[in-house]
């Protein structure tokens, strides 16, 4: 099932196809012309040809996968473009915003940062590998219940952070959680219902 | 981001030599100063040494004091049981940077190699000398709000980022480094440089030297500590300024040992030894601490925008050792 709790309403799934081609648009406008060019002649496939790839083993949200990766791709990047997983969400791109919060062998991490290849042998959970099949993480009903969230946009971070801070024994008091999630941006100022949703979900003692 | 060869070597050895024989490469620890680095085009090293398969993460106690490994991660040592206990002040440093994803991503060495903030360095159309030797200093005349006070040239004004650096400075830390013409020992205070004219070395490691170790001896800085941060926003933004003090305080309220360095102020973490030497044998008052706090100042000098700075600093520094000796 999806899990991101922007598709919690119908009306949402015409707003990630229009956010999907705003950012397409958005990414065509900053191509500088001579990669377009480049691959209209199909300059790009023998560019990639040339580039060494590095063999890569993850486990991602419990799926064992062998890959092969270009050194420079970022862990977001292959989250994002090469498993689609986009729950994952790409904000400032330079570890300022918390949008690309993963969890690296169960510690938060942002995977804007760091470049695939370093990941190795490693256990990455995203917001999609969060819920139980189709039962919702505790952190995830919590923030649809205290309304942790408005456009959506750096809920998945949010909540993997959230989920962390709890498990880090951080979420002592409204100021430790405060502290602990201000790696996490949120444009809309959602955050006094965060830190509700983590609260409760602190509260009510369940395994996160 | 340009292309680069990756590597990920499992000995010491081989990792120093790819590095040593080769001006373009570099290691890479956590990657969240490196990659942000890479990704803006302000340096693109063509080969990286990948050095998180070294075991080099421990934290353990020996020789009277603490060696904390380069790859242990800036939010493990501050976790650490043996760190709160015995420098509680590196924790707290550690603990005022970044934000807690990237301390979980942030290694001790490669922390205290962060490069400067500064926006001209990150800028790369406009000139800098530390970025690009001999382009000129766009901060000199230029939005110079976040630079240094002391220890300057004419060449950078650019200040060392480092939180966990300041405490280091203050707790007499040394770095045990690895090349290839063998081991070394650099006492913190003089692992970083400042400017001069070549404001592009920011330390005096050679190059294919590899930080294996962080040494911190035990003292008696184990409760009257308390590290200031400065910032524009509560938490996770860089110091304008900040302060780490030490107090050892006997049972009449005089000073018998004191710490104390500056950070955000110049282009290494700043020790403030003249003050430190003035704190001992004195009681421990706000008056005592104002004093050191003048004496700490001497010789500040500031810019067209920094200026807020030379009156931040000694309010700062009265701050931090009120609220370490209450502590
Ligand atoms: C948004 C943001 C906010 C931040 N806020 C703060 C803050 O408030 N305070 C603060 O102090 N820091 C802050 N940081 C900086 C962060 O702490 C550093 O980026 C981090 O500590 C660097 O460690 P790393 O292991 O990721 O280094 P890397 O990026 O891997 O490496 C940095 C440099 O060190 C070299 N290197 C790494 N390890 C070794 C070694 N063992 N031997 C030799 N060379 C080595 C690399 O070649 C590279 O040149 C912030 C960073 C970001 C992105
Ligand atoms: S202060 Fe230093 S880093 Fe900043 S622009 Fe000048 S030379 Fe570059
Ligand atoms: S996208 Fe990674 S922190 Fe903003
Ligand atoms: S809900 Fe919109 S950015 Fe946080």
């Amino acid at each position: 099932m999806n899990t991101e709790p922007e598709n919690a309403s119908p009306h949402d799934d015409s707003r990630r196809t229009f956010l999907k081609q705003s950012t397409l648009l958005t990414a065509m406008a900053l191509v500088p012309g001579p990669v377009v060019s480049a691959a209209e002649a199909k300059l790009d496939e023998r560019v990639a040809e040339a580039i060494e790839q590095v063999p890569l083993s993850l486990k991602v949200n419990g799926k064992k996968l062998k890959l092969s990766v270009e050194p420079r791709t970022t862990l977001l990047d292959l989250l994002r473009e090469q498993l689609h997983l986009n729950g994952t969400k790409k904000g400032c791109d330079y570890g300022q915003c918390g949008a690309c919060t993963v969890h690296v062998d169960g510690q938060r991490v942002n995977s804007c940062l760091s470049f695939a290849v370093m990941h190795d042998g490693k256990e990455i959970t995203t917001i999609e590998g969060l819920a139980d099949g189709d039962k919702l993480h505790p952190m995830q009903e919590a923030f649809v219940k205290h309304d942790g969230f408005q456009c959506g946009y750096c809920t998945p971070g949010q909540i993997m952070s959230a989920v962390a801070c709890v498990r880090e024994g951080h979420a002592g008091s409204e100021g430790e959680i405060r502290e602990y999630m201000s790696g996490n941006i949120c444009r809309c100022g959602a955050y006094s219902n965060i830190v509700a949703a983590i609260q409760d979900v602190k509260k009510g003692g369940q395994k996160v | 981001m340009n292309q680069f060869q990756y590597s990920r070597p499992t000995k010491q050895q081989a990792a120093i030599d790819a590095v040593a024989k080769d001006p373009n490469a570099a290691f890479i620890a956590g990657g969240t100063n490196l990659v942000d680095l890479m990704k803006r085009g302000v340096t693109s090293p063509q080969k990286l040494v990948d050095i998180n398969r070294l075991p080099l993460g421990k934290i353990e106690s020996q020789n009277n004091g603490l060696r904390i490994g380069a790859l242990a991660l800036n939010s493990a040592v501050a976790e650490d049981r043996q760190v709160r206990e015995k420098q509680p002040l590196l924790a707290l440093a550690l603990n005022a940077g970044a934000s807690p994803q990237l301390r979980n991503m942030a290694t001790v060495g490669g922390n205290m190699l962060q490069r400067t903030r500064c926006a001209y360095f990150y800028d790369t159309t406009m000139p800098c000398n530390k970025r690009q030797p001999g382009t000129g200093c766009g901060a000199l005349e230029g939005v110079n709000r976040m630079h240094a006070i002391f220890g300057f040239s004419d060449k950078c004004i650019a200040v060392h980022p480092s939180d966990m650096s300041v405490a280091l400075v203050a707790l007499d830390a040394v770095v045990q480094v690895s090349g290839p013409k063998g081991n070394r020992s650099i006492p913190f205070a003089d692992f970083h440089r400042l400017p001069g004219d070549t404001p592009e070395k920011d330390t005096n490691l050679a190059p294919g030297e590899l930080i294996t170790a962080v040494d911190v001896p035990d003292g008696p800085f184990t409760k009257h500590v308390h590290y200031q941060k400065v910032r524009e926003r509560a938490s996770y933004a860089f110091a304008l300024l900040s302060v780490a003090a030490a107090l050892d305080i006997d049972g009449s309220n005089i000073i018998k040992a004191a710490r104390l360095a500056m950070g955000g102020v110049a282009h290494k973490p700043w020790r403030l030894t003249t003050a430190e030497q003035m704190l001992v044998g004195k009681p421990a008052t706000e008056e005592t601490f104002r004093q050191a706090a003048d004496v700490a100042m001497q010789g500040a000098k500031s810019f067209k925008h920094n200026a807020y700075k030379l009156k931040l600093g000694p309010n700062a520094i009265v701050q931090a050792l009120k609220t370490a000796a209450a502590a």
